[in-house]
């Protein structure tokens, strides 16, 4: 894969550090303040075992000099001992710092995590809108959809769950067992021992059930495909009578799936049922050795049940950190798959780009153009259009028409050899990418509708259309649209595309003319844009455009003469050349292709006995 | 995550009495899941009695006599704990991945008797939702969710009797905490499930954009609208995280007010309880499981409301996939056909008759059972065996109904459909499909081979059959381009193949089965001129000899039918022979100028091009 030669690991490290930009602080304080949850939980069991020992028990107080004052303060164990609401509130106190730190751990990772995943996201987004048409046809949506989602995710989850949780078990860790060694060294010790055990049995264990889990999804993801291939195609399934073949297929893969995940279930519980094991075991030696410890009279009562919370609060990260060591994932993957969208790159002007001037007409000079740079789609092309002319291109499918039209708008870059196109005089590779496009508006062959309502997608151009209301409902007319808009409940207020109403070709066709008059630029560019459109309204519609588009200088693309027959020039276009050229009267004259066609479309033949179509 | 709209549903005692048939052949094994589950969860109330007698004995009478009785009953317990688990969780598995897989056979077999007006209500990606995900909901339901109920309350209940056999009114005062703890988790809960659906909302519109941004990046450009799809995005995605840092607020709020709420009852504990061991009304030991008892109650309250909170959420697809349960067919066999010819998954064969294909409609009257218009109204046909017939008219003009009525896909409301002189309702719907053949518009494939793929509609025939149902169509290139020949792979829905290899594909799957009757849905999409005209021979080959109706497209295909039918606006306008109705200079006139005009423009330029080379 040449994609993945240009990956620089480099770049893709200092990428993820972009990422962090606005994140990073809230992961720091997300870790501290799931640092000083841990201080007080672990403080917690302290208050019990001194409740119980000196308070309770009578025993020699064993406390660091500052908590030594504090008891002082309140009147020494004797009087703790009689107010035993002291402890209880200080339990309390720090039961209330807990839950705001813990609150505060919850809501710094989410803030951060959130905070990287939008900059992500949005820095995405507004690079692939500057990204030039050629890279979109060399990449699949559906790829970059989910480069854009799920690889993400992946990165965010990397950063936000895996990193930062480790950081903070392994904090707690290291606290719980420093807390443990101030109440048993040797208690202290077992549990130390144990931990590498547990980590690395839930390590090895996750690591090897991943593959398993990866064919439990594949196995669903057949019967998933099975159900939908026999629900696209019930059709052929009833035609064909095959009810009982499908019946089977299916339930065959159904039993295979339940298999899968039953066995991989059962190798978890048995898993999880050992690693209960193990930690019981682990407790009860920490249980019995402490016990043993006390009734030597090595230590207190307090300190063991100190100990053993102590103990018991280690055991649940621990055996979370083995799982989260080998979920550590494929964020490497998806940072890299992330940048090769980052690092195409993007359109831009040349330093010295000016604004564009269309009042001096558009000139094509020598043009030659190839997509794949062998086969040429344009062959030296020449033509020029004076500001307020019409000009008309016929020619068939695959002659070029379009490229003729996109290179104009620079949805494709001439190359340098490839001659020149100026607008108003200048090269448009020297003119400011959006003052052309704004110059140069074009109705593409395949419009696009956006998901919004009509009025919307027509005043797209407009930061606020609803403001612009009357000059939409002029160009709404214009296009024929506002009968059809008529026909639907919600209007103007009808919302399309991908979420809502689905319209017919002719319908988006028009839609797009209304959405380019309203935008009124001073070219515009109609890109076979009522081929979808009947003969009655086509007329309808170029009555009104002739009408609306006075001033402007318009390029009109079609396969129809009819179409074209009252522009000021002409051209035809065949396999990338212009092959005749001139007005409508003088074409015909010329007896060539275009009279042919001229001939054939106001139909002299069509009772299609004749026709060998 | 269905791509549909989540919403609760309300059904009485939560559906529960609509899913319990169901559930009949696995309530036995959830019974035992759940007596394992309790079991293993009362274990763990005994586990502090073990630090408590080890405090009370061994350290406070200063002996360990019987401390290796002591580690072998922990172990023992330990050990039944872990394997009553296991067993719970095992079953627990087993009943969600068996329930499921029943009940998505139960589904997508009922899916194969039902009739298309289900198909037509229903989409797709709906009806796949059914089998897959609400199967897999009910599942989990009735094993995980279940299982989190009996492993927390078991565990609460056993612990509150523990501690109000030792002190009932330090009980009682601990339980208190209790009902504040369930309004506010309940509160919580609520919250969160709120913002999660919004967040999954958000999310699936964040990928709508990202589709749309790209998709739709050339129209983007050429309106320089960037800048405000830019401004667009970064409001969604900045809602997104907004509503995620909320949901991270109600759970860490959540999490909070369940710790807060232990250490409450600790603090309760501590004072209350240490006043009595002050008083030497209760041991230290005593005390120690007093606290670690009503700690350990508030943390399962979390798990309790979760649960309900998901059978509240699984109502929905109770509702969903019990009325698809429930949907009977509109078109079923009598208990006589059946009788006579066997039912969908057993058929009679030996009953059947042999089908001669003439066809008729006998005052038929239909209207789809979810449209209100009428289609036909009194309409009469008869087609002898051998005619051809062609239905034209636009896409959407509802070119389908009357290939619907012959395939008994739906039922005429008034009238009868008379097959070799017979309603077709005196035989059953399988003998009616075997003897079909249907090749559809845009053609579908399974996945699989090419032969598994040909031998759909005859699963007995030969490789040799095979052959030559290919070259009948010429598609035996396709085969032989191949390097494993029959044994290609098509892919899924087969796009691994071209649109005109699947499409010859398709052809010669409905000849091997050597229909009496054949439908052709002509294709619209554009296929290369070669594969066209070699689509068009295998049209004149196939239809030889057997009753057919032609769904046409290009009208160009349709001249040398027998009859054809034009249909505008659901309804039959016109019909007649290709001469007859361009006579009529009526409706089939105005379509046939149009093609006939773009086919000969795009003629002429194809001779044009090649009379210059």
């Amino acid at each position: 894969m040449e994609e993945k030669k240009k990956t620089n690991p480099k770049a893709n490290i200092r990428l993820m550090f972009s990422f962090l930009d606005g994140a990073g602080h809230f992961f720091v304080l997300c870790i501290l303040s799931s640092l000083l949850a841990s201080l007080c939980e672990l403080v917690c069991p302290k208050i019990i075992s001194f409740t119980v020992d000196s308070v309770l028990g009578g025993m020699e107080t064993n406390l660091p000099p500052f908590v030594e004052r504090l008891v002082s303060a309140a009147g020494g164990t004797a009087s703790i001992r009689a107010h035993l609401w002291i402890v209880a509130a200080a339990v309390l106190v720090l039961a209330l710092f807990m839950g705001i730190f813990k609150y505060g751990e919850s809501v710094f990772n989410r803030k951060g995590s959130e905070t990287l995943v939008e900059t992500v996201r949005n820095r995405l987004f507004s690079h692939l809108e500057r990204l030039p048409a050629a890279w979109y046809t060399k990449h699949q949506t559906g790829d970059i959809i989910q480069r854009c989602t799920s690889d993400v995710e992946t990165v965010k989850t990397f950063l936000s769950e895996q990193l930062t949780s480790i950081l903070s078990t392994v904090l707690l860790i290291v606290l719980s067992l420093f807390f443990m060694y101030t109440v048993s060294i040797p208690l202290a010790t077992v549990a130390l021992v144990s931990i590498p055990v547990i980590v690395a049995y839930s390590a090895v264990f996750h690591g090897k059930i991943g593959e398993r889990f990866l064919y439990c999804d594949e196995t669903e993801g057949k019967l998933s495909a099975i159900a939908q291939e026999n629900l696209t195609g019930v059709r052929v399934v009833r035609a064909f009578g095959r009810e009982i073949y499908e019946v089977d297929k299916f339930t065959k893969q159904n039993d295979l799936f339940a298999d899968a995940w039953i066995k991989l279930g059962r190798l978890m519980s048995m898993f999880w049922c050992m690693g209960d094991m193990i930690s019981g075991l682990q407790q009860m030696i920490v249980m019995v050795y402490g016990t043993v410890l006390a009734v030597r009279g090595t230590l207190s009562v307090g300190a063991l049940i100190a100990a053993v919370s102590y103990n018991a609060m280690l055991i649940w990260p621990v055996r979370e950190l083995g799982r989260t060591v080998s979920e550590m994932s494929k964020a490497g993957i998806s940072i890299g798959r992330i940048g090769d969208i980052m690092q195409a790159e993007e359109e831009r002007d040349a330093p010295d780009a000016v604004d564009c001037d269309p009042a001096g007409g558009i000139e094509f000079r020598d043009v030659t153009f190839s997509y794949d740079g062998q086969t040429d789609v344009l062959k030296h092309v020449s033509f020029r259009v004076n500001k307020g002319e019409t000009l008309g291109i016929i020619g068939m499918t695959g002659s070029g028409k379009s490229t003729l039209a996109q290179l104009l708008c620079r949805l494709w870059e001439l190359p340098e050899e490839g001659g020149t196109i100026t607008v108003g005089g200048v090269d448009i590779r020297k003119i400011k990418l959006a003052s052309l496009r704004r110059s140069v508006g074009i109705v593409l062959q395949e419009p696009f509708l956006f998901s919004r309502d009509l009025e919307d997608n027509i005043g797209i151009g407009f930061e606020r259309p609803a403001a612009h209301e009357p000059e939409i409902m002029e160009a709404a007319r214009a296009a024929s649209l506002d009968e059809t808009v008529e026909g639907f409940a919600d209007g103007w207020h009808t919302m399309v595309g991908e979420r809502g109403v689905t319209l017919s070709g002719g319908q988006t066709q028009r839609v797009a003319i209304a959405r380019l008059l309203t935008a009124n630029p001073a070219v515009m560019i109609f890109d076979d844009s009522l081929s979808a459109v009947d003969s009655e309204t086509d007329a309808k519609i170029r009555r009104a455009l002739y009408e609306k588009t006075e001033d402007a200088t318009v390029i009109l693309i079609s396969h129809r003469i009819q179409t074209l027959m009252a522009a000021d020039h002409i051209l035809v276009l065949a396999d990338g050349e212009i092959v005749e050229e001139g007005d409508h009267a003088a074409l015909l004259a010329r007896n060539g292709i275009y009279r042919r066609i001229y001939d054939i479309q106001t139909g002299v033949d069509v009772d299609g006995e004749g026709g060998e179509a | 995550m269905d791509g549909e709209n989540e919403k609760i549903t309300h059904l009485r005692f939560f559906g529960i009495p609509k899913i319990l048939p169901h559930l009949k052949p696995y309530l036995g094994a959830m019974l035992f899941m759940m007596l394992f589950a309790a079991g293993g969860s009362l274990i763990d109330i005994v586990f502090p009695k073990f630090q408590e007698y080890a405090i009370n004995h061994y350290i406070a009478d200063e002996t360990l006599d019987t401390l290796v009785p002591f580690v072998i009953l922990y172990v023992a317990l330990l050990a039944l704990q872990v394997a009553m688990n296991f067993t719970a969780s095992y079953l627990g598995i087993r009943t969600e991945m068996i329930v499921g897989r029943d009940l998505k056979k139960k589904a997508f077999d009922h899916l194969q008797t039902l009739s298309f007006s289900y198909f037509n209500r229903n989409s797709v990606g709906y009806v796949h939702a059914r089998v897959m995900s609400d199967t897999g909901r009910i599942g989990s339901l009735v094993s995980w969710y279940l299982l989190d109920c009996i492993w927390n309350g078991a565990y609460m209940i056993g612990a509150v009797v523990v501690m109000f056999r030792t002190n009932w009114r330090l009980t009682l005062l601990v339980l208190a905490v209790i009902p504040v703890v369930t309004a506010v988790v309940g509160f919580m809960q609520k919250k969160l499930t709120d913002a999660n659906r919004r967040i999954r909302e958000l999310n699936s519109r964040i990928t709508g954009s990202f589709n749309e941004g790209i998709t739709g990046a050339r129209t983007v450009k050429t309106l320089v609208a960037e800048e405000r799809m830019e401004k667009e995005f970064r409001s969604e995605s900045g809602e997104m995280k907004r509503v995620s840092v909320m949901e991270s607020r109600f759970r860490g709020a959540l999490w909070t007010s369940l710790t807060v709420a232990s250490y409450i009852a600790l603090a309760l504990v501590l004072k209350l309880g240490g006043d009595l061991t002050r008083e030497q009304v209760m041991t230290v030991g005593t005390l120690s499981l007093f606290m670690s008892y009503s700690m350990g109650i508030m943390h399962p309250i979390r798990w309790i409301v979760n649960s309900i909170s998901q059978l509240i959420m699984v109502q929905v697809n109770i509702e969903r996939l019990t009325g698809l349960l429930e949907t009977e067919s509109d078109v079923s066999d009598s208990p006589e056909v059946v009788e006579k010819y066997g039912d969908m998954f057993h058929p009679k064969r030996e009953n059947w008759e042999e089908l001669r294909g003439d066809i008729e409609f006998d005052d038929v009257t239909f209207h789809y059972p979810d449209g209100e218009e009428t289609i036909l109204e009194h309409f009469n046909l008869k087609v002898p065996h051998g005619t051809n017939v062609a239905i034209v008219g636009e896409t959407g003009a509802g070119k389908s109904t009357l290939v619907n009525l012959v395939c008994r896909f739906f039922e005429p409301t008034e009238g009868r459909i008379l097959i070799d002189g017979r309603d077709a309702r005196e035989r059953s719907q399988l003998w009616l499909h075997a003897n079909i053949g249907y090749v559809l518009q845009t053609p579908h494939l399974f996945s699989g081979t090419i032969r598994d793929n040909l031998r759909y509609g005859a699963p007995d025939a030969s490789d040799k059959e095979i052959m030559e149902a290919l070259r009948t169509v010429s598609a035996d290139g396709i085969v032989e381009r191949s390097e494993k020949g029959l044994d290609t792979e098509v892919g899924e829905g087969g796009d691994l193949l071209s649109t005109g290899e699947k499409q010859l594909l398709s052809f010669a799957r409905a000849i091997l089965c050597d229909p009496k009757i054949l439908v052709l849905d002509e294709a619209t999409s554009s296929v290369d001129t070669f594969t066209e005209r070699l689509i068009q021979q295998a049209i004149g080959k196939v239809i030889e000899g057997r009753t057919s109706f032609m769904i046409a497209h290009r009208l160009s295909t349709v001249r040398n039918a027998d009859v054809i039918l034009v249909v505008k606006g659901g309804r039959i306008v016109e019909s007649g022979t290709h001469r007859e109705l361009l006579a009529l200079r009526g409706y089939y006139h105005s379509l046939w100028s149009r093609q006939y005009e773009a086919e000969a423009t795009e003629a002429a330029f194809k001779q044009f091009g090649k009379t210059e080379a």
